[in-house]
């Protein structure tokens, strides 16, 4: 159960990052905290959209619907339930292999870094390991 | 069962405390957006930039272009607008061998105050003194740069004589902002990741080299391959 709390977390934190992000790329934040300035040539590079969508918006739904997901698993009619920690765990999967190619795009393509964008990646993969953990821990019988 | 009850309401707890921090947070960001006076990443409309190039010194004629992209409070590009440039301005660009184009390029994650200064000096440019107010901006660097900087900057707007009811109608409007949000676009576009860059025969150079010797070697140069 641990691990699906820690999951739930993390999604609700990545919610906040890729709000602020959002919020950033709808113009109602003036600038972002960046010690490293390259958050901006990042977000305003074509490759912060991805098939016409804002990553950041993309990445706000799916932490979004990784939280519903991650919350529902600790009611108590899903606690013995795996499918949804095997679905909590292909979601994250496919996200931390959307974070993996935008990151490999800020350091080969971009040449710029966007702290927030590596900190949604570490949260991504945060959560894919909770799920595999949580996998791993069949949940005890009540 | 009593057990995974309590546990279960101590998460709750937990994940309502970093809600409520969160959206503080994010509240916290769009008030000091709007209090910023200049927004950033505005939509950039075509009358932004219609006829515009960045801010030019120099005759038509010159044979040689240089463009900086720069950050009023970027260090560097203080050194080099204050050490560099008059040496630059006075051999290279009066004697007509050299025209020079000046285009925003502010680092709102690490400067705050990139736009309100940027923003500050168009506004000068209105009123035909964008070349004086800009070379305040840089002196002042220092003053501005951890205050107050609306209101310091504004004395520079004074001390350069400008019709003080327009500067401050100009600055409360923000009308600039597409124009400065359009120059910084051109410039990542280009590839600029840091100020101050010099975009100098169609090559990017850090300010490592732009030295006034380098500068003239590349005139020297140029002006010579040009047709007569």
């Amino acid at each position: 159960m641990k691990w699906r709390m820690a999951a739930a977390l993390l999604s609700l934190l990545g919610i906040f990052v890729a709000a602020y992000l959002y919020l950033y790329k709808l113009g109602k934040i003036g600038t972002l905290a960046c010690g490293t300035g390259g958050c901006e040539t990042v977000q305003l590079s074509r490759w912060s959209r991805f098939l016409g969508v804002d990553v950041a918006l993309i990445g706000l739904i799916g932490y979004a619907g990784l939280l519903v997901l991650t919350v529902l698993s600790l009611q108590p009619r899903f606690t013995a339930d795996r499918r949804i920690v095997q679905l909590i765990a292909l979601a994250s999967g496919v996200g931390v292999l959307f974070a993996a190619y935008l990151t490999a795009l800020e350091l080969f393509v971009i040449h710029a870094i966007c702290r927030w964008c590596v900190a949604s990646a570490v949260i991504i993969t945060a959560i894919f390991a909770c799920a595999l953990l949580g996998l791993r821990r069949p949940p005890a019988a009540t | 069962m009593a057990a995974a009850t309590g546990g279960m309401k101590g998460f709750y707890m937990v994940l309502g405390v970093v809600a409520v921090a969160g959206l503080a947070v994010l509240g916290y960001q769009l008030s000091r957006s709007s209090s910023a006076g200049i927004p950033a990443n505005v939509a950039i409309l075509p009358s932004d930039t219609a006829g515009f190039r960045g801010y030019v010194l120099g005759s038509d004629s010159a044979p040689v272009e240089i463009v900086e992209y720069a950050d009023y409070q970027c260090p560097w590009c203080a050194q080099f607008a204050l050490v560099t440039f008059p040496d630059v301005e006075e051999r290279l660009i009066k004697t007509g061998r050299l025209r020079w184009r000046y285009v925003d390029h502010p680092l709102d994650g690490i400067h705050r105050h990139a736009r309100t200064s940027a923003h500050a000096a168009a506004c000068a440019e209105e009123q035909g003194k964008f070349w004086p107010v800009h070379k305040l901006i840089y002196q002042g660097q220092d003053d501005w740069a951890n205050g107050n900087a609306a209101k310091v900057i504004r004395g520079y707007a004074e001390a350069a004589q400008l019709d003080l009811s327009r500067y401050d109608q100009c600055m409360e409007s923000a009308r600039y902002a597409g124009r400065i949000e359009a120059s910084l676009r051109e410039g990542i576009a280009l590839g600029v990741n840091g100020t101050p860059t010099f975009l100098i025969a169609g090559r990017l150079v850090g300010q490592a080299g732009a030295t006034y010797d380098r500068i003239r070697a590349v005139v020297d140069s140029l002006s010579a391959a040009a047709p007569k």
